[in-house]
């Protein structure tokens, strides 16, 4: 789902671009087409392929972990024959959520596209910025793998597929705002079986788990009053998957709302503003910015009842430094609750794993 | 020392107030000299590395190629390699602001990569709440140093030397590309550089500059564990030929080595006054003791021992080399300072520019100094203090001794200064150390030696010859040089020494200049230049610009030069080549070889005609086989000529145009010679280009123009070296003055008694005088010998040897003969000034005083 990143690159390139041709409009009606859109759209504004996941050693411990490459396209520099013109930027974010460290570990890595070094390539997925990558195959079947590299952690992952990609929203045109031109291509891989390594500082480990693949490609930025997001994307354990998001405005309403959920025969079943909601429980305050997060969530899809619960509260993500967002983006558990049960009772079994984003809550997104 | 001794010696200084002034000054004059080329080099070099530093920033290792930069493609292969962490390209342009005789260095970064590499050339962008990446990637923003800020917010200067507006206005400046003018948003600063620069996207500095697919340097950063050493044997493979990996702090080595010669020589010819001053001390230590002579054995017969004698005199050495030795180093300080002002950090050489140093006490420099001037002192004492040690009280103590008798007898030499002058020839052979021609130098000091040693043998030659003199003031004189000819060495050591520093000097600089105008006539032959900014800088003519001046009305023919500086070999400096059409508008001052190539070339090599300097370094002559790595490739040539070039004292070679065309695809051009249409006049010329093209963008030069400025050029590079020969002459009258001084107070019996033998003061005065100019003419005659031998030494061996250059030689015979008489006039004066003293006394009182 969207970051915080790629909105402030959209909004800072949005000022003295030169000409070229415009950004093209993401329009409802059009089929995405595999393995053709498992590539990069470079025509369009800004895309992002963003994996999140939970891995389990050999002696039990669970960490999450996230990894996403974005791609920007500056419009500068169209007219330029120089290899080093800064027509598309690669971007990529990777963290690690380990609860002996008590916070997120995370690292990026940021360049101007160039051939061999910095790539987005179209027609299939691969992605690099130096020494990190994420690469697929040439169809909807091939598995990936990645490798990320940072001082103090770094994992080389694959990732195998076992169903077709899962459409958001109308067969891949995901709205994000009541307008419709503010919208998405974006489809899923839910379920991807993980193998590989995790190194935290000096000690390697070998690792397996479950993670989840988001690629989205648009020509907007943020919606008109909107102030940021809540995204969840879990792997649930039955084999299926739920992905919900809301958009708010400054007064934390939700402007708008979708979600997604599929099951192991790979029927999906797609839910409109209506059936989507967000309800905060209970929040924690980052020690560091000051900044409160709602890290206990009430979740509702269409007739279903959920719990969100995080592995570990401090989930905050500070790049001040660099990119200039702040925001929580975490692994968490999501459970069950039982029919007729009150907000706040004991919530039931666990049904799944995933990933929850929350942006929005320091300030509003520059534009 | 004790009390009692401390006022027998040091007050005896006090004494002969004049003397020991003079004996100071020299010292401090020769200390303050060395010591004031050694800081001014050393800050400029200081500032440059701390440029170069600033700009590395984290780097390890930087890939450096020719000036004009090298095929982007070895960015990605380096990349990529394990051994590098992140890899930062640049590409550096040297901007010229149109019409301005400033020019702006830019630097072409990826700002994604800067942040990891070179921190310090991150540009921040003014406008606050953008986000300052993006806005730098912007095309058409430069972003400025702070240094930079402010010298192109200060009004500035045409190329004619006029005064303009600042460059940089209302955040707008323009920049000069081939023959147009780009006009730059000054979008911020770049917080962390120090120096005049500037910083720009790479991908648009190379759309901006036509330098599409090309970089300049590459700063590495290497993985963790991975060493300099280690990563220069994996990558050096990888490098294209004419590419170097290397330390960032080897691009201010590389400099000191470029100024190096030049420097050595400066600080050879600050040792030279400071061994003149050295004579001084001897000198006058040397008549002092002779003077004392009766005192000291007086003294001696007291109780005091040898040791202590000579101790004592030592002190007085001391003492004058100390005090003199700290007047230096304060006015070593005082020279720096306003040489920066003056004539920047390259002491007029042309070395540092762009460089704005700052002077830095430097205690072990100046402690350093100061002790040579303490040698110096205790040197020129050495052996007067030996001798007066060594006599034995009971017979100096005998009246009627003489003060003479302590002076040396001043014959028995000729042998000695043969044998120097052997030495010196043998000295000549020997060849240079690291390119310093330390022969060269040791020969110089033998030819010096033999001088002074050959003063006593020349005195007994000439002298007979002025016997026949008809005043009885004239025999006086002529006697008594014939018959103490000890009087004469002292006197006229100090004399040849600044005579022979300051002839050599002069016929050296006098043959470079002759030879630097002759050269000039032979390189420039055409009518009119046209050129769009020096080698590397961002202006440069296209074929297009080209056909615009061919088609210009009155030009008959247009010739180009494409100046490129390749890198050899990791460790050499740049190497200059000139492409362009070998029989032309251009001459060619061949030394050896000829204009045709050689012919029946089995290999079929393209031809090149090497400098002087390239011919010394690589050991070429006709027919040698030439490779230069031209186009990222290494390419042979046959050589077919050597000639002489005063411009590049680093090597340069010089190929056809079609055969660079040929091998870099590069058609651009630096230069462009112009033969005119016969009635053309080239102001009619000149006007009709600078519509065409914008008077800012092009520099159109008359050949008597750039004759004129590069003369003008010349004159400032020697200016250090007309003020040391100033100097010296100023140090040998010095010694003549404190020898007359010294031998006049001796002589007051001698005096006291002409004056009762019938001569008037005045005669005693002329008398004087004309001993003066006597001694200072046989000391000139010396001289003049010995600094005609230096100076051939200076041209073939010290020169040829630092520089690579030859020249022809061209005494200038009527400057050094009115050198000579009015050195000879101004001795003259000098004795008769200083003898005065000696002839205000009563007749009457000297001789009493003296019997």
């Amino acid at each position: 789902m969207l970051a915080a990143l790629l909105m402030l690159a959209g909004g800072g390139v949005a000022q003295g671009q030169d000409a070229g041709p415009p950004y093209p409009p993401v329009l409802s009606g059009k089929a995405l087409v595999f393995p053709q859109d498992l590539g990069a759209h470079p025509d369009y504004r800004t895309e992002w392929w963003y994996i999140t996941g939970w891995l389990r050693d050999a002696a039990g411990v669970e960490r999450g972990f996230q990894l996403t490459f974005f791609r920007v396209r500056t419009r500068i520099g169209e007219d330029n024959p120089s290899r080093f013109a800064p027509r598309q930027l690669v971007l990529a974010h990777a963290a690690v959520a380990d609860p002996a460290t008590g916070r997120l570990r995370h690292a990026e890595r940021s360049g101007r596209a160039y051939p061999g070094l910095v790539e987005a390539l179209e027609g299939r997925t691969a992605v690099r910025v130096d020494d990190w990558l994420l690469e697929g195959g040439d169809s909807a079947q091939a598995a990936y793998r990645s490798r990320i590299e940072a001082d103090d952690f770094g994992f080389t992952l694959d990732f195998a597929v076992d169903r077709a990609p899962v459409l958001n929203g109308r067969e891949g045109y995901s709205q994000k705002a009541p307008d419709p031109l503010n919208a998405s291509y974006y489809y899923s891989r839910p379920q991807l079986a993980v193998s590989g390594t995790l190194r935290l500082d000096g000690t390697t480990v070998a690792v397996s788990g479950h993670a989840w693949l988001d690629h989205e490609w648009s020509s907007e930025i943020l919606p008109e009053g909107a102030r940021g997001w809540d995204w969840i994307g879990i792997n649930l354990a039955d084999g299926g998957g739920l992905m919900a998001f809301r958009m708010r405005d400054h007064d934390g309403r939700a402007i708008w709302a979708a979600a997604t959920t599929s099951a192991r025969d790979g029927s999906i079943r797609i839910h409109p503003p209506g059936e989507v909601g967000f309800k905060p429980l209970r929040h924690w305050r980052s020690p560091r910015t000051g900044i409160e997060y709602p890290v206990e969530w009430a979740v509702t899809i269409a007739d279903r009842r959920y719990r969100l619960r995080p592995l570990m509260d401090d989930q905050e993500l500070d790049s001040r430094a660099s990119t200039g967002a702040i925001y929580w983006e975490g692994a968490v558990r999501l459970y069950e609750v039982e029919e007729g049960a009150e907000v706040g009772d004991e919530a039931g079994p666990e049904l799944g794993r995933g990933y929850l984003e929350m942006t929005g809550y320091a300030e509003r997104l520059r534009m | 020392m004790s009390v009692p001794l401390r006022r027998l010696f040091l007050a005896s200084l006090l004494r002969r107030r004049l003397a020991s002034a003079l004996s100071l000054l020299a010292i401090a004059l020769g200390v303050a000299l060395g010591l004031a080329v050694h800081l001014i080099h050393g800050a400029a070099l200081d500032e440059f590395g701390r440029g170069i530093r600033a700009v590395a920033g984290k780097a390890d290792l930087q890939v450096v190629g020719p000036r004009d930069g090298f095929d982007e493609a070895l960015f990605v292969t380096l990349a990529r390699r394990p051994e590098v962490a992140a890899a930062s390209p640049v590409l550096e342009i040297d901007a010229r602001l149109p019409g301005r005789e400033e020019s702006l260095r830019i630097l072409g970064v990826d700002l994604f990569r800067v942040l990891r590499v070179q921190p310090g050339l991150m540009p921040l962008a003014d406008r606050g709440g953008e986000d300052l990446r993006f806005a730098a990637l912007r095309p058409g923003v430069v972003f400025l140093s702070d240094d930079a800020h402010q010298r192109l917010s200060a009004p500035g200067h045409s190329s004619e030397g006029e005064a303009l507006p600042p460059a940089l206005a209302d955040a707008r400046i323009a920049v000069q590309s081939g023959v147009r003018s780009l006009v730059l948003e000054a979008g911020g600063r770049v917080p962390g550089a120090s120096g005049v620069l500037g910083v720009m996207d790479l991908g648009a500095a190379q759309q901006a500059f036509g330098r599409i697919g090309v970089l300049s340097r590459i700063d590495l950063r290497l993985t963790v564990g991975v060493s300099p050493a280690t990563a220069q044997a994996a990558l050096s493979a990888l490098l294209p030929p004419g590419i170097a990996l290397r330390a960032p702090e080897a691009a201010a080595g590389e400099l000191g080595s470029l100024s190096r010669a030049y420097r050595v020589n400066l600080t050879m010819l600050a040792a030279i006054a400071l061994l003149t001053g050295g004579f001084l001390v001897f000198s006058t230590q040397l008549l002092s003791v002779a003077r004392r002579r009766r005192e000291f054995a007086l003294l001696r017969a007291l109780g005091l021992v040898r040791a202590e004698l000579m101790r004592g005199l030592l002190a007085e050495g001391a003492v004058v080399g100390v005090v003199g030795g700290l007047l230096g180093v304060a006015l070593g300080h005082a020279l720096a300072a306003g040489a920066f002002r003056l004539v920047g950090g390259d002491l007029g050489a042309g070395f540092f520019q762009g460089v704005a140093p700052q002077l830095a006490f430097h205690p072990a420099a100046s402690l350093a100094y100061l002790l040579l001037g303490v040698v110096a002192g205790v040197a020129g004492t050495w052996l007067p203090a030996r001798a007066a040690a060594a006599v034995a009280p009971a017979r100096a103590l005998r009246a009627g001794e003489g003060e003479r008798a302590g002076l040396p007898r001043g014959d028995g030499r000729g042998r000695l200064a043969a044998a120097m002058l052997v030495f010196a020839v043998l000295a000549c052979l020997v060849p240079p150390l690291g390119s310093i021609p330390v022969g060269g130098y040791a020969a110089v000091v033998f030819v010096l030696a033999a001088a002074i040693l050959a003063l006593p043998v020349l005195a007994h030659a000439l002298l007979p010859l002025l016997a026949r003199g008809r005043s009885a003031t004239w025999r006086l004189a002529h006697a008594r040089l014939a018959a103490a000819p000890g009087q004469a060495v002292v006197a006229g050591a100090g004399v040849i020494a600044s005579v022979a520093l300051a002839v050599s000097m002069a016929i050296m600089v006098n043959s470079f200049r002759v030879s630097v105008d002759e050269w000039l006539a032979q390189v420039l032959p055409a009518d009119l230049y046209v050129r769009a900014s020096v080698a590397s800088g961002s202006g440069y003519l296209d074929p297009p610009a080209l056909a615009g001046i061919a088609a210009t009305q009155g030009v008959a023919r247009v010739d180009t030069t494409r100046l490129i500086n390749l890198r050899l070999s990791d460790a050499e400096p740049l190497f200059t080549v000139l492409a362009r059409p070998a029989q032309g508008n251009w001459g060619l001052p061949l030394v050896s070889g000829s204009m045709e190539p050689v012919a029946g070339d089995a290999e079929g090599l393209p031809p090149a005609w090497v400098s002087e300097a390239a011919a010394d370094r690589h050991d070429l002559a006709r027919g040698s086989r030439f490779e230069l790595p031209l186009g990222g490739r290494v390419q042979a040539f046959r050589v077919a000529g050597v000639w002489r070039d005063y411009a590049r004292q680093h090597g340069a070679a010089l190929i056809e145009s079609r055969d660079y065309v040929a091998l870099t695809g590069d058609d651009r051009v630096n230069d462009a010679a112009l033969l005119l249409e016969p009635g053309a006049t080239p102001a009619a010329v000149a006007q009709a280009l600078r519509e065409r093209f914008g008077a800012e963008h092009i520099t159109i030069a008359l050949p008597g123009e750039i004759r004129a400025i590069s003369l003008q050029i010349f004159d400032r590079t020697f200016l250090i070296t007309y003020l040391m020969e100033a100097v010296a002459v100023v140090i040998g009258l010095f010694g003549i003055a404190t020898t007359f001084a010294a031998l006049a107070a001796t002589r007051q019996g001698e005096f006291g008694m002409l004056r009762h033998l019938g001569f008037t003061r005045a005669e005693i005065g002329r008398l004087i005088a004309t001993e003066g100019a006597l001694t200072a003419g046989l000391g000139v005659i010396a001289g003049l010998a010995g600094g005609a031998a230096i100076a051939w030494v200076l041209i073939e061996i010290i020169n040829r040897q630092s520089f690579h250059w030859s020249m022809e030689l061209a005494v200038p015979w009527g400057g050094l003969a009115i050198f000579a008489v009015s050195l000879v006039l101004l001795a003259a004066l000098v004795a008769r000034l200083a003898g005065r003293h000696a002839m205000r006394q009563s007749a009457v009182l000297a001789v009493k005083a003296d019997w």
